[in-house]
């Protein structure tokens, strides 16, 4: 029993990770329509820039905001000055440029930071607490707590503000949208530079335990791209639970189900999806869209 | 009165393509004017050119500025809001958010609520599906929906972009019926493009005619109704 508990807070670490990263890639889509392929790397990025802080003497927390900030900026830019030339085109042109960023931007990294394992330092202390008989990191508790604050966060900027109604309807129709007033191109350089403070908030989280490299965030987006489809695009929850699920999941299997193992663990998300995909094309949690004509 | 919107032989392209040749309007302050003609000839490109979704030369004077240019949310700013052809309304929003991104640009928030509500007044319709999602309303609907979502900018003047495509002509006539109520209640100025002239003429007092990116005609709807060409072109024998 104590193992399992263990397993699954773990997991809830890990795959509150993959939902931070999931949930800047359904912020872009649902402002642009498309997925952001470099957002592993823009989050790579920021923990450079939080390491660099670091580097200059800044304490860890301040350190961290001192990235959020730069990382905001650097997604409107991104948005301002190379995606805004391909949002009216080819959607897959777009999404093509996305996965140019991300081999760029760790190129950039791996130029300016080289490609060693760098040492970031943990938000939470190391220690661990006894919870039902099981010794549970604090590190993933304070993981899984931070990404559930977020969550809310956005879900309540989304359903609850004014800012949160523009950039949705920037995201269905941005012609339509600005015959309402709607300043469009800032609007879609906000939900960008938000995507990116997500990135930059995943990568201070994990870089504490996988450490820094440029290739850092690879693996969680391949995951989080898995909780994306799993959760479906239009819901925020979704993803998170569908991220959760995914980080716990692959934890169990790979002790619990002997032949995966940690080798094969990569492959139990991909299952998962396959089945649901089968029995809910749209998504856990997503809606399916009704056109009526 | 006093003239609201004013073009001088506005010109625009799409590409190379030139789509206005030179086209000149006003629409006094507190009147309906109509743009008829016949698919092609430029009438929605006319609308575009004032809210700035094409590029357009010559003059287009908005309450005597020079609007010529400008980006389609600073247009909207200064009072326009245009109804644009195929409605734009935004589908996986409710009807209720349809509406309240109509208000986006006004600083009065604790009249928007009261808005909405004398709204939903004039079009029963949508008080029914308030919370409904925009895509699961009828075409007629969806049509007084796009027009409420633009008239909770409270703009000064309305571009309504064919209101009756697509709709069945007794759902399009309700559509014109509630649009009718909507500028004796509010006394809002209106350009409206429309193919159907008899359904134009029971909103509008004066219609120009454009062919192939020009005027060809103007006058108002009694002297418009009673010419045979247009008798015979856009009113069905």
């Amino acid at each position: 029993m104590g193992t399992f508990i263990q397993l699954v807070i773990d997991g809830l670490s890990t795959g509150s990770i993959y939902a931070a990263l999931a949930l800047a890639i359904v912020l872009v889509n649902q402002a642009t329509g498309l997925i952001n392929f470099a957002q592993g790397g823009m989050a790579v990025l920021s923990a450079y820039v939080a390491y660099q802080f670091l580097q200059w003497g800044l304490p860890l927390i301040l350190a961290i905001i001192a990235s959020v900030i730069v990382s905001f900026f650097l997604g409107a830019v991104i948005e301002r000055f190379l995606m805004r030339r391909f949002e009216r085109g080819d959607p897959d042109t777009a999404i093509v440029v996305t996965v140019g960023l991300l081999t760029l931007i760790t190129g950039v990294c791996a130029w300016i930071w080289s490609y060693n394992n760098l040492l970031f330092p943990s938000l939470f202390p190391l220690d661990s607490i006894p919870i039902l008989g099981a010794s549970v990191s604090v590190r993933s508790i304070g993981t899984t707590l931070v990404i559930l604050a977020i969550m809310v966060l956005l879900q309540v900027l989304f359903v609850g503000t004014k800012l949160g109604l523009a950039l949705r309807a920037v995201a269905i129709n941005p012609q339509s949208a600005s015959y309402s007033g709607l300043p469009v191109g800032r609007l879609l350089m906000v939900g960008w530079g938000l995507a990116a403070i997500l990135g930059a908030v995943a990568g201070a989280l994990v870089a504490p335990s996988l450490t820094l490299t440029p290739g850092m965030m690879d693996g969680a987006l391949v995951y989080a791209l898995a909780a994306v489809i799993l959760g479906g695009l239009s819901s925020p929850v979704g993803v998170v639970v569908a991220a959760w699920m995914i980080g716990v999941l692959e934890n169990l299997a790979a002790v619990y189900v002997p032949f995966i193992g940690h080798d094969l663990k990569i492959a139990v998300p991909f299952v998962l999806i396959f089945v649901v995909l089968i029995v809910r094309p749209q998504g856990l949690f997503g809606r399916k869209v009704v056109v009526r004509v | 009165m006093t003239t609201l919107l004013e073009l001088v032989d506005v010109t625009a392209f799409y590409g190379s393509v030139q789509v206005l040749e030179g086209v000149s309007l006003s629409v006094p302050d507190g009147g309906a004017v109509g743009i008829l003609g016949a698919n092609g000839a430029g009438k929605t490109t006319t609308l575009r050119a004032i809210s700035g979704t094409v590029r357009a030369g010559g003059t287009i004077r908005f309450d005597g500025k020079d609007i010529r240019g400008m980006r389609p949310d600073q247009v909207a700013a200064l009072g326009i809001a245009h109804v644009p052809e195929g409605r734009g309304t935004l589908g996986s929003l409710s009807v209720r958010d349809n509406l309240r991104v109509g208000a986006y640009l006004r600083k009065d928030r604790k009249n928007i609520q009261a808005d909405i509500d004398r709204l939903l007044e004039l079009f029963p319709n949508l008080k029914e599906r308030y919370s409904s999602n925009a895509s699961a309303l009828s075409g007629g609907e969806q049509q007084m929906l796009a027009v409420g979502r633009a008239v909770m900018a409270k703009p000064r003047l309305l571009l309504l972009d064919e209101a009756s495509l697509g709709l069945a002509p007794s759902t399009a006539k309700n559509v014109y019926e509630a649009i009718g109520r909507l500028r004796s209640e509010s006394g809002i100025s209106m350009l409206v493009v429309e193919q159907n002239a008899n359904l134009a003429f029971t909103l509008v007092d004066s219609a120009t005619v454009l062919e192939t990116g020009r005027n060809v005609l103007t006058g108002t709807s009694a002297e418009l109704k009673g010419m045979d060409e247009i008798r015979r072109a856009y009113l069905g024998g």
